[in-house]
């Protein structure tokens, strides 16, 4: 009997200290989806290491709620059918009331049905098709800014930039077609003319047939959408063919300075619209934030060229604990609510949402900052009509 | 009309790139009937070993190459030992699936080496192009067009010529009856295997400076190469050069005059009517290799 007695109480205390002991001091798990593999790993990787950075400062200033986060990072492999079933994965077993994610349009659009079907709130931190905040999913808020908001911002320099005769090159995915036509549209409306359209396939590393057909146009510019890898490419492979043009690259994923470390002289001359300026961040809208951040990125080893995209990791996570912190608590529905309210300062600005899209379902699509650097001498420097 | 030369011009060097890319998975299929999925990782592994030797070790360039090819034959080797030789006599898709674990192995392995950002390999070329008149084609890619065509040129002689070129057509053509003359065929599989990766390896080692190094790099070498030897028709060395050079071009022409959008298309288009019309391949005759 005592020997039953015993054994009963034996697997009740078991069972007790096995059993999740309340949630209090458990971390708050916030779920990642980066490409960290494929061909534009490099740029996954850097938002990373910028999500560590936060997950970092946040635990240290004691968490949120009297709790620390912890990231759970999923790899999308570059490959959107890999990006929703990342999402699955980190709601359905991972249990992460909030997400950020997914880098690419088309991984981030791929990823957005899940987030409605089990309604968790994703924060976007790169993502630049229109489709991303106009498909009526109230689950997404966007901190990086759609292309027709990158080519008004761009707008004002046009003239400076002596663009006549534009012709566009973009990866064939959501992001480049989106950017050629918000591009497009903006210089058609300052009376610039366009000329050819070319696509390339995410994982090409030929892009000749398209320089030789761009090179016929006689134009004077060049806007370039893709990751830097690919803009390292055309770079060389423009060079190899002497496309003499202004170059422009779109969507804030050029890395200037890893293309003049890979590209070399091919690099020089060409313009890049950016969202982080980590060659001078007292230039930023919080220097002082901005500075820290560039700071605490050298002290860890990540490279230096990395920065443009980190920083996005850093914004994305400090968004949703923002949110977290407002909420209170970490339910997913709790967090979409708080996101709404959230206004604070990133390393790219201020970050706060609007309401984009159909009416009643809106996705929030904040309002970052836009900057244009050039590659001049070798360095990366402010373009004469940048300077005030 | 300049247009069309230089896209002749740029069609022509990266064809002559997916033949290498292509004969080393012909004569594995042809030889061993063995559908090499892996194909594509020798040639990330060349280009590795190329970044290795050229950018860490700052050895010259014909230094790399051969390591490449080294480094190409002998995993290739260890490979056909440890894992095709105890399955010989199974079934082709038990060993389709076993080289499918080969190619999500070596993938991760070279993610896990050297992670996922890509490199540039550095060249010793100069990347001011030569012009002829409108045509520019950069001294490295037309280094490497050379290169692969001496490459190419030599497996041909190697294997019509050679008394080891003998002994694999005689394997080829008839294994058992090769076996009761004598001919080692154990030895003669792991040749092939080991040459067949070569290539590959040399391939990677060529290409990679021209474009980056990254771990995913390979399956779209798969791919072409695939396409290469199917148009080409399997186990037939002209036919992959042949079928190189005409994917080649194809996908040059169809960017430059159809539309950019659908590059890769024009290529399997060619592949489905090649399929559709003659299944043997484009340039089959007799069922033989060389």
């Amino acid at each position: 009997m005592l020997k039953r007695v015993m054994s009963t109480a034996l697997v009740a205390l078991v069972m007790l200290t096995l059993a999740p002991a309340g949630d209090a001091q458990a971390p708050i798990k916030i779920g990642v989806i980066q490409p960290l593999s494929g061909p534009v790993a490099a740029s996954g990787n850097y938002v990373r290491m910028g999500a560590e950075i936060a997950r970092d400062w946040i635990n240290a200033r004691g968490g949120v709620n009297g709790r620390k986060i912890e990231l759970v990072i999923e790899d999308n492999k570059s490959d959107p059918k890999e990006a929703a079933s990342a999402a699955e994965k980190l709601i359905v077993r991972d249990k992460v009331p909030a997400i950020m994610g997914a880098w690419g349009s088309s991984m981030t659009l791929a990823a957005m049905p899940k987030l409605e079907e089990y309604g968790v709130p994703m924060v976007v931190e790169t993502s630049s098709a229109a489709s991303v905040t106009k498909r009526g999913n109230p689950w997404v808020f966007r901190i990086s800014p759609p292309s027709e908001m990158e080519a008004l911002g761009l707008e004002q320099y046009v003239d400076r930039l002596g663009v006549k005769k534009a012709d566009f090159l973009a990866v064939n995915t959501d992001w480049g077609r989106g950017s050629i036509q918000a591009f497009g549209d903006m210089l058609k409306k300052k009376g610039v003319q366009v000329g050819a359209a070319e696509f390339m396939e995410q994982s090409a590393t030929d892009m000749n047939a398209q320089i030789t057909k761009i090179k016929a146009t006689g134009g004077d510019t060049l806007f370039l959408t893709t990751a830097v890898e690919q803009i390292t490419l055309v770079l060389k492979q423009g060079q190899e063919q002497r496309l003499t043009r202004k170059i422009v690259t779109t969507g804030g994923s050029s890395s200037p300075t890893q293309l003049i470390k890979q590209a070399g002289a091919a690099a020089e001359g060409s313009y890049h619209i950016v969202f982080f300026m980590p060659w001078f961040p007292e230039a930023m809208p919080d220097g002082k934030l901005a500075k820290a951040f560039v700071d605490e990125w050298n002290k860890r080893g990540n490279p230096f060229e990395g920065l443009t995209e980190g920083f996005r990791g850093h914004d994305g996570i400090s968004t949703i604990v923002e949110a977290i912190k407002l909420a209170g608590k970490d339910e997913p529905k709790a967090i979409q609510d708080a996101l709404w309210k959230v206004s604070f300062t990133g390393v790219n600005g201020p970050i706060k949402f609007e309401k984009d899209g159909p009416a009643g379902k809106e996705s929030g699509q904040s309002k970052p900052s836009i900057f244009v650097v050039q590659v001049r001498d070798g360095k990366v420097a402010l373009p004469d009509f940048m300077k005030k | 009309m300049e247009q069309l030369l230089q896209h002749l011009v740029n069609g022509l060097v990266l064809g002559g790139t997916y033949a290498l890319l292509g004969i080393g998975l012909t004569l594995i299929f042809g030889l061993m009937s063995v559908v090499n999925f892996a194909h594509g990782e020798f040639y990330t592994l060349g280009a590795y070993a190329a970044f290795a030797t050229l950018a860490l070790a700052g050895l010259p360039f014909f230094v790399a190459l051969v390591a490449a090819i080294a480094a190409g034959a002998l995993l290739g080797a260890i490979c056909e030992r440890t894992l095709l030789r105890p399955l010989r006599g199974h079934s082709i898709d038990t060993i389709m699936l076993v080289m499918i674990g080969v190619w999500i192995a070596m993938q991760n392995a070279e993610l896990l080496a050297w992670g996922g950002v890509a490199r540039a390999i550095p060249h010793p070329f100069p990347t001011a192009p030569l012009t002829l008149g409108p045509l520019n084609i950069a001294p490295l890619r037309l280094f490497v067009v050379v290169t692969a065509a001496a490459l190419i040129a030599l497996a041909w002689l190697g294997i019509h010529t050679t008394r080891l070129g003998t002994a694999m057509r005689a394997t080829f053509q008839d294994r058992d009856t090769a076996a009761l003359m004598g001919v080692p065929i154990g030895r003669i599989h792991t040749i092939t295997f080991a040459f067949g990766s070569a290539l590959a390896a040399a391939a990677g080692a060529l290409l990679g400076p021209v474009f980056l190094a990254y771990p995913s790099m390979g399956d779209l070498a798969s791919l072409k190469a695939f396409s290469v030897v199917i148009l080409g028709g399997l186990g037939n060395l002209a036919g992959a050069t042949l079928g190189g050079l005409l994917l080649g071009v194809a996908e040059e022409l169809g960017a430059g005059y159809v539309s950019s959008g659908y590059r890769d298309a024009v290529g399997f288009v060619a592949i489905i009517l090649v399929l559709l019309f003659r299944p043997a391949g484009l340039f089959a005759r007799a069922e033989r290799i060389g």
